[in-house]
């Protein structure tokens, strides 16, 4: 697989906590086990977390660092994933990186990563600032998360200003922390408000679901598990729909059955 | 406006909150995407009116200019009530059409 064929998808949210690195630690496991040779890159050096998410933060001898600075090879710093040995990790080196690193080291890092690898996932700090641009730099695509609320959604807008004036497209929408009930009654933005305000295409819908706390305490990402939660079955189809299977969207508000989901969207029926 | 929204208002309850979130994010990303600050924008309404003005008789009180997005695209959009044409003469050139109930203007900033 040459570098020009691999896919190098920026994942990004402008805010911080929204699951840009739960994200990427599900999407790189779910690739991974659907078959395609995955990497996942830490960009967030000031505050990196996708070791802890993806339990290899006890493997760790190499970083990016070391790779930049020639003093070890790439294949000494990229952790393997155990029980899904299609993926790989490339740590983040130390925060002080931040004083030095340039876009240009970003992308000698990415091309030298997709030189073995079919996916490379960058998992970009919050923020727009430098570390986001280095980050924004390696990516040719984006995935852009958010959740439905104000202060989120202007943020990913403000990120998706900066995609397109980079040029890096296409950018699609995961829509995380999605609770069913509250968009029912209204108390929520709706699924059609964020694709529509954002203008971009639904790659992903997440429900709210605890399991994802559970499987992050346990350094087990729940597409790795046979568990199937509503979470886990949600990353798989971003995974799915990323490598062009065509999986349907179901909008939360509209599937649920019952009395009071159906009074629920009675109530959203336009009058005038 | 939704039932839910009618029958909040006849029981005199808060509207739901996700009408109102999907307002005030229209409105504030309208200000993010023009990077135009409040005061600029009004430096620009003054100046808009004031053209506007020297042409035709406009209510200033009432008129409006402000920026709507939709699509990622922003608009500035100006709502002048006109008040009466201004006479041959007062103004720089013949000052057109009669009085327009609701007149507007509107010009596309940013692609």
């Amino acid at each position: 697989m040459t570098a020009q064929s691999s896919r190098f998808i920026l994942i990004c949210s402008g805010k911080g906590g929204v699951g840009k690195t739960t994200l990427t630690a599900n999407l790189g496991i779910a690739l991974a086990h659907q078959g395609a040779r995955t990497a996942v890159l830490d960009a967030d050096f000031g505050l990196r977390n996708l070791d802890l998410l993806l339990g290899l933060e006890n493997r760790i001898v190499y970083t990016a660092q070391e790779v930049l600075a020639g003093s070890c090879r790439l294949d000494q710093a990229l952790v393997k994933h155990k029980q899904e040995p299609n993926l790989a990790l490339l740590p983040a080196g130390n925060p002080r990186m931040l004083e030095w690193l340039k876009p240009d080291d970003m992308r000698k890092i990415a091309a030298m990563v997709g030189e073995q690898f079919d996916y490379v996932l960058i998992d970009a700090p919050a923020g727009v600032e430098g570390g986001f641009r280095n980050a924004m730099a390696a990516a040719t695509e984006a995935i852009v998360i958010t959740t439905p609320e104000v202060s989120a959604v202007r943020d990913a807008d403000r990120v998706i200003g900066l995609l397109n004036c980079e040029g890096v497209k296409p950018i699609q929408l995961v829509l995380n922390r999605v609770r069913p009930k509250m968009m029912a009654s209204q108390e929520m933005l709706a699924v059609d408000d964020v694709t529509d305000i954002l203008a971009l295409p639904l790659l992903g819908l997440v429900v709210e679901d605890e399991q994802v706390i559970v499987s992050t305490n346990r350094g087990e990402p729940l597409t790795l598990g046979a568990g199937d939660s509503p979470a886990a079955r949600a990353y798989s189809n971003v995974a799915r729909r990323l490598r062009g299977e065509d999986v349907p969207l179901i909008d939360p508000s509209k599937e649920r059955q019952g009395l009071r989901a159906r009074i629920g969207r009675l109530m959203q029926t336009k009058i005038f | 406006m939704t039932l839910r929204d009618l029958i909040d208002k006849l029981l005199g309850r808060q509207p739901a909150s996700a009408g109102t979130a999907r307002q005030r994010l229209r409105l504030v990303l309208a200000h993010d995407r023009s990077d135009l600050n409040p005061e600029l924008l009004e430096q620009m309404r003054r100046e808009i009116l004031e053209v506007v003005s020297r042409y035709v008789e406009i209510d200033m009180d009432e008129g409006d200019v402000s920026l709507a997005t939709e699509d990622r695209v922003t608009a500035l959009v100006a709502n002048l009530p006109i008040r009466a044409a201004r006479p041959p003469g007062n103004g720089p050139a013949g000052s057109p059409g009669d009085d327009d109930p609701e007149p507007r203007f509107s010009a596309r900033i940013s692609p």
